[in-house]
């Protein structure tokens, strides 16, 4: 059972408070929904995972992805990637940069584009590369932070409240795309989410917080 | 009553410049002096002439690359940690320090007599000073080194109030995540943006490097000096006819600065363009080397700042201070009974005409602010130049001119014209200091008070001010660190009459006297930083007893 992420005894505290305890397993390709109002301290896991928990708040338990123990490492080792609910590109670059930034090292300068180019096309934004980020559609926006995401190669997903900025239209046709994408990806997902929609489509497992 | 003031405001940070750039043109072109014969040819065949340009554009430059690059890289590499804090808490006081004071301490620290060539003096057991020149070295290296001192501290400060517009955390969060280091993921994904937030006050730091005539006075080289430092010479030579010259010489240092400014600006692009074919290919920063780095710039400005400070302390005590000890033989207060009641009542006038030029400045800015409150006038970008203008166009390019025009119209140098100068250098940074904190007070409780039957002036006097307390205490420390450490204006339009800690302190440097430096030095760096203290227990007793007047 080495494969996926395992959450083992997580308790997060802020002060002597204890927020919330978590033991899970999620197996690749699978979706791990947590549920709970704001304040639960959702969002206060995805940092202790992701290796920067703010310094007000403490942290224990064991976390590990494919048999590696992620304690000590800093976030940029960790090899997980994150989706917020804003996609959060860098609106200083292009689209195309913000899909290279991730990009693990390696090819050449022309392969490195065609990687970018494939990926546009794959999201349905053919020749959106050389655009300033602010313009894209608000569903655009979050199929390109998707995209960069996935072009990291990571070997988990959290996803924050991803889709809550979404209008209805976009929001179911989004879902589907971001959960095929990252089950194809096969890698581990932890969806954190107050919406039960979001958690009947990741169709698996949910944990509700109080 | 309101309506005029931001006119006015306008007219008092552009009106000297552009009247002082022409008063410093006629001259240079035949006009205005007499007797002054082809001002620019004299110029031109100064021999030094090459080397002071290059002097200025070395300093100048490798100043503000330094204190940029210091700034970016403590921000990059240690941002949110406990090292931040306590690098942030032993920079802020570097900050208040005036140039000269630091200036002078630093220069009291490599100096062949200072702890820098004591230290291995003591560990190797050598008898005399090496025959090394640190201080004042040919090239500037050392007007440099201490430029970055002072200028870091400034940049990070401006950073930091910049930092809430670029979401720094979040795009911290997702670049890391995508698998960049934290000096990595700060330089490509927050580094552009923040860059472009305080342009200006780099700018400023690199048109002060290359034209600051007090620190270049106590640290650059001597012959030829920086370009500034021999305008400023040409400026108060006897000879009444080398004004004409002095004011060529201005103009010559504003090309010069003009193309720098330029080549730095096609420089911001080609860094861009680097730093886009960076992040294309995936690369990673050697993160340890940067941070280790941003550690010894940032932790370096600190000490060579506070360590000089307390040089300055030292020798002011001192009684017998043999080479190579570490620390003096007895210490007394003879310098201090000698040259102190001399420097209280310098300290007096300084502090009288920095008290004046900040509340001049503290008027016209609260009447801007409440101007733009009331009548919708806002500053738009370019109202955010016209308050960098006389910080961007160099003070040797349009004081001389300042000085000659008023001349020309039976105005002599007096004391009311250092504080008119005094107000045109003091007024961008009270507005700066004091814009955020007015801008963000809370709008409903206006609303609340109208609802009262309380007039505007009411409400701007009884609840607006009095709420703002503390950003104003901070702006008047500001304002008053600004004044006690321009030298210049005050030398130029005092004539020479107008005596102030700085002048006296920076006349004194090229003297031997340690002592007569350590009093007066300190005397400058006190006057700077005491209005800080009470900013910041003023408001803390006041206020004892409204938990809703305190932060954090």
């Amino acid at each position: 059972m080495a494969e996926g992420l395992h959450l083992e005894g997580i308790r997060i505290a802020r002060g002597d408070v204890t927020l919330l305890r978590v033991d899970a397993h999620i197996a690749p390709g699978e979706v791990l929904t947590l549920m709970g109002p704001s304040g639960s301290g959702k969002s206060t896991l995805l940092s202790y995972v992701m290796g920067d928990l703010p310094r007000a708040f403490r942290g224990t338990g064991r976390v590990t992805l494919d048999g590696r123990d992620l304690a000590g490492l800093p976030p940029e080792a960790r090899r997980i990637g994150l989706l917020h609910q804003d996609p959060l590109l860098f609106p200083h670059l292009s689209v195309a940069a913000n899909l290279a930034f991730g990009l693990p090292r390696g090819g050449t300068r022309a392969e490195r584009r065609a990687t970018v180019d494939t990926a546009l096309s794959q999201i349905g934004l053919d020749g959106y590369g050389h655009r300033d980020p602010a313009t894209l559609s608000g569903g655009q926006g979050a199929r390109v932070a998707l995209m960069r995401v996935l072009l990291s190669r990571p070997r988990a997903l959290l996803l924050d409240e991803p889709f809550s900025k979404l209008d209805a239209a976009r929001r179911g046709q989004t879902r589907d795309l971001v959960f095929t994408r990252a089950r194809e990806a096969g890698v581990p997902i932890l969806l954190v989410t107050h919406d039960a929609a979001d958690a009947q489509a990741a169709a698996g497992p949910v944990i509700e917080l109080s | 009553m309101l309506r005029p003031l931001p006119l006015l405001t306008t007219l008092v940070l552009a009106g000297p410049v552009l009247f002082g750039l022409a008063g410093t043109i006629l001259p240079a072109f035949g006009y205005l002096v007499p007797g002054a014969d082809r001002p620019f040819a004299h110029v031109l065949e100064w021999p030094g002439l090459p080397r002071a340009l290059a002097v200025s554009v070395i300093s100048g430059v490798l100043a503000t690359l330094g204190a940029l690059a210091g700034a970016a890289l403590i921000l990059a590499g240690w941002y949110g940690t406990r090292a931040f804090g306590w690098l942030e808490r032993v920079l802020s006081p570097v900050l208040a320090v005036p140039h000269a004071a630091a200036a002078l301490g630093f220069a009291f620290l490599i100096a062949p007599s200072g702890w820098v060539a004591r230290i291995p003096a003591v560990a190797l057991g050598w008898e005399r000073a090496p025959d090394l020149l640190i201080l004042g070295d040919r090239w500037g290296l050392s007007l440099a080194a201490g430029l970055i001192a002072k200028e870091l501290p400034f940049l990070l400060l401006m950073m930091l109030a910049a930092l809430p517009q670029v979401d720094a955390p979040a795009r911290l969060r997702v670049a890391r995540s995508l698998g960049q280091g934290r000096v990595a993921a700060w330089a490509k994904a927050i580094f552009p943006g923040l860059y472009a937030q305080v342009r200006l006050p780099v700018l400023v730091v690199l048109v002060f490097g290359m034209t600051n005539v007090d620190v270049a006075v106590i640290l650059g080289p001597s012959t030829p000096p920086p370009l500034a430092v021999q305008v400023t010479r040409w400026m108060t030579d006897p000879d009444l006819a080398m004004r004409a010259v002095a004011a060529a010489g201005g103009l010559a240092l504003l090309t010069a600065t003009l193309g720098i400014l330029l080549l730095w600006l096609l420089a911001e692009r080609l860094a861009g363009r680097i730093g886009r074919a960076w992040i294309w290919s995936g690369h990673g920063a050697p993160e340890g080397a940067l941070r280790g780095a941003g550690l010894v710039l940032g932790g370096g400005s600190a000490v060579m700042v506070l360590v000089g400070l307390a040089a300055l302390a030292l020798w002011s005590v001192a009684a017998r201070w043999s080479y190579p000890d570490l620390a003096p033989e007895v210490l007394t207060w003879r310098s201090w009974s000698r040259f102190g009641p001399d420097m209280a009542e310098v300290a007096l006038l300084t502090l009288v005409i920095a008290a004046a030029a900040t509340l001049v400045s503290l008027f016209l800015v609260i009447g801007c602010l409440e101007a733009e409150h009331r009548f919708g006038l806002t500053l738009s970008q370019r109202a955010l130049w016209l308050l960098y203008l006389p910080l961007l166009v160099p003070q040797v390019a349009f004081l001389p001119g300042l000085q000659l025009l008023p001349l020309k119209l039976g105005l002599g140098p007096s004391v009311w014209l250092v504080l008119a100068g005094h107000v045109v250098f003091v007024l961008p940074y009270v507005f700066l200091s004091l814009a955020g904190p007015f801008r963000a007070w809370d709008g409903r409780l206006a609303a609340v008070a109208a609802g009262l039957g309380t007039s505007p002036n009411r409400v701007l006097w009884h609840i607006r001010l009095p709420m703002l307390t503390g950003a104003l205490l901070v702006a008047a420390a500001i304002g008053v660190a600004v004044s006690v450490g321009q030298y210049l204006p005050t030398l130029l339009l005092g004539g020479g009459r107008v005596t102030t800690l700085v002048t006296e302190a920076v006349a004194l440097s090229s003297g031997g006297d340690r002592r007569a430096i350590g009093v007066w030095g300190l005397g400058q760096a006190g006057a700077a930083l005491l209005p800080f203290a009470l900013a910041l227990v003023v408001p803390a007793i006041v206020f004892r007893n409204r938990r809703g007047m305190r932060h954090g």
